[in-house]
């Protein structure tokens, strides 16, 4: 598999630039699509949000902004523009830093977090070739980045100078270290079966049927257990307590506003679509087609639908289940956090790497 | 030990399906959209009827002929809790008995002092007063909320009283 990065460098390489004007360069292009694809999916997602949310709880949501008086439907598209409106709002807004908060570290915050989200997108496969760079340590890397995220909250919350803030930001530290360990593991369940780290690699070897079809029992439990940890991971409901609105006003980034408050509100889209894409990747077979073994005609059309459709088909899938999570179960106490992780979630997960790794042994998968 | 092992499985499957319990309620929710009750209000003006439990507003009822049903009794005034009803009454006499008789000449109603309690519907012997569905009483004058129920030149109606 050629990545974005191979394919720009032979195509440069016959201008012979020198490497330090062409890496810039390579970096540029590289960091302008992973933005630009950045911004459209926090427009989107944060659209699907409002409306999921009210369909679920029996409203509407916002019904009233249209594109140049296009509003686009009576329930579901009714009031297409309102992410628009709202980032266009977010990015003219005052932006107000307390007089008592450490300014430097409360204007780091956001970058940071924003940083590791941006991060994350180097090693992800939206389709065949279309990767920014394909390596052999991907989803270890991917892991790695998007844990960096964690630290932002904690300077976000200590550098307020707000009690709320801190509270808040010292449950997410709790929250994501302890959960990372779950996502981890359910990962590496299926690490076991693919044998390689590499993106291209999961991907092709489930050319003939997708992990959670073919690893049966302890793929499924991990892909539970990655959604439960993954969910938690990314702050999202049920699992925000660090930003519960009844108790924390808004957690970690109560004194933030403007276009600083709309970073950290990127990122939490961000990392959730970077968890669903991964989720996809490693489960449900990336840009990979359905295909049933026997079935042909039903194959061939299950090609014929675009890979980067597949891909993004299947990270909206688990977006939307993660979304049902958040407006059907009630918030999580902190106590219950820790006890799901580590009295339910861990030990279970690890004795299903244990079965998974004997099933391989033996050969028990499809 | 194995009793602990069968009651922690038992826990763990019984969270999983309490959790799909729930997510199955949303999950019709989002699939049945007409099940939404939100009311787009101006836009919908026209057509918008209110539920026959809204309380709105009291309103006296007046048949074809410009005839009420109350006697003047006071038992509503007496009822309401916060003082929203005022009742004028005068005696006049009925010339063809030759008896003076009472009869209402003023049936005031504050609605800025009124809660919605209901109190005074059901307080009422003839049925004379009932909750209008009206909801639209923003004005911009506080006198404005203070009005007469009962319309000029209203008499009550006949047979009421027997």
């Amino acid at each position: 598999m050629t990545s974005i990065v191979d394919s720009l460098v032979k195509s440069f390489s016959s201008f012979n630039l020198d490497i330090a004007v062409l890496l810039p360069v390579i970096t540029l292009i590289g960091g302008t699509v992973i933005f630009l694809i950045m911004a459209v999916n926090a427009l989107i997602a944060v659209y699907f949000e409002r409306k999921i949310s009210a369909f679920m709880q029996d409203r509407l949501g916002p019904m009233e902004v249209g594109i140049f008086g296009f509003k686009g439907g009576k329930k579901f598209w009714g009031g297409i523009g309102q992410t628009l409106a709202d980032a266009i709002k977010l990015l003219v807004k005052e932006d107000i830093l307390p007089n008592n908060a450490d300014k430097f570290l409360m204007i780091l915050a956001p970058f940071i977090i924003f940083t590791g989200a941006f991060l994350t997108f180097i090693g992800l496969p939206f389709a065949q070739n279309i990767v920014i760079s394909d390596f052999n340590i991907g989803i270890f890397y991917i892991f790695a980045m998007s844990s960096i995220g964690v630290i932002g909250v904690i300077l976000a919350g200590w550098s307020s100078n707000n009690k709320w803030s801190l509270y808040g930001s010292m449950r997410a530290a709790a929250q994501i270290i302890s959960y990372e360990l779950s996502v981890g593991l359910s990962l590496l369940t299926i690490i076991v079966l693919t044998g390689s780290l590499q993106f291209s690699e999961i991907i092709e070897s489930q050319r003939e049927g997708w992990w959670i079809f073919r690893g049966h029992i302890p793929a499924l439990i991990a892909f539970i257990i990655f959604l439960i940890a993954s969910t938690a991971e990314t702050n999202r409901g049920p699992f925000d307590l660090a930003e519960a609105e009844s108790e924390l006003t808004a957690g970690f980034h109560t004194e933030y506003s403007g276009m600083k408050f709309a970073f950290f509100f990127l990122a939490e889209f961000i990392n959730m679509f970077i968890v669903a894409a991964i989720g996809a990747t490693v489960f449900l077979g990336g840009w990979m087609p359905l295909h049933f073994g026997a079935l042909e005609s039903f194959n061939a059309i299950m090609d014929f639908i675009p890979p980067i459709f597949w891909f993004f088909g299947k990270t909206a899938f688990i977006i939307f289940l993660m979304m049902w999570f958040k407006w059907t179960f009630p918030r999580l106490r902190i106590d219950q956090l820790l006890t799901l992780e580590w009295k339910y979630l861990l030990p279970i997960n690890l004795i299903n790497i244990l079965v998974m790794a004997f099933f391989v042994l033996m050969g028990w998968y499809f | 030990m194995i009793k602990s092992i069968i009651k922690y499985i038992k826990e763990v499957l019984g969270g999983l399906k309490s959790l799909l319990k729930g997510m199955r309620v949303t999950g019709y929710y989002i699939s049945h959209p007409k099940e939404i009750i939100t009311q787009q209000y101006p836009e919908n003006k026209d057509t918008l009827k209110m539920f026959d439990r809204f309380r709105g507003e009291v309103i006296l009822l007046h048949d074809e002929n410009n005839e009420h049903r109350c006697t003047g009794c006071t038992a509503c005034e007496v009822a309401c809790p916060n003082g929203s009803i005022e009742i004028i009454s005068e005696r006049v006499l009925n010339p063809e008995t030759g008896k003076k008789k009472k009869e209402i000449d003023k049936f005031i109603y504050h609605l800025s002092m009124c809660t919605m309690c209901n109190l005074c519907i059901e307080s009422c012997p003839t049925d004379a007063i009932k909750m209008g569905r009206n909801f639209e009483h923003a004005v911009f004058d506080r006198s404005l909320l203070t009005s007469v129920l009962n319309r000029p030149g209203s008499k009550l109606a006949p047979g009421v009283e027997d």
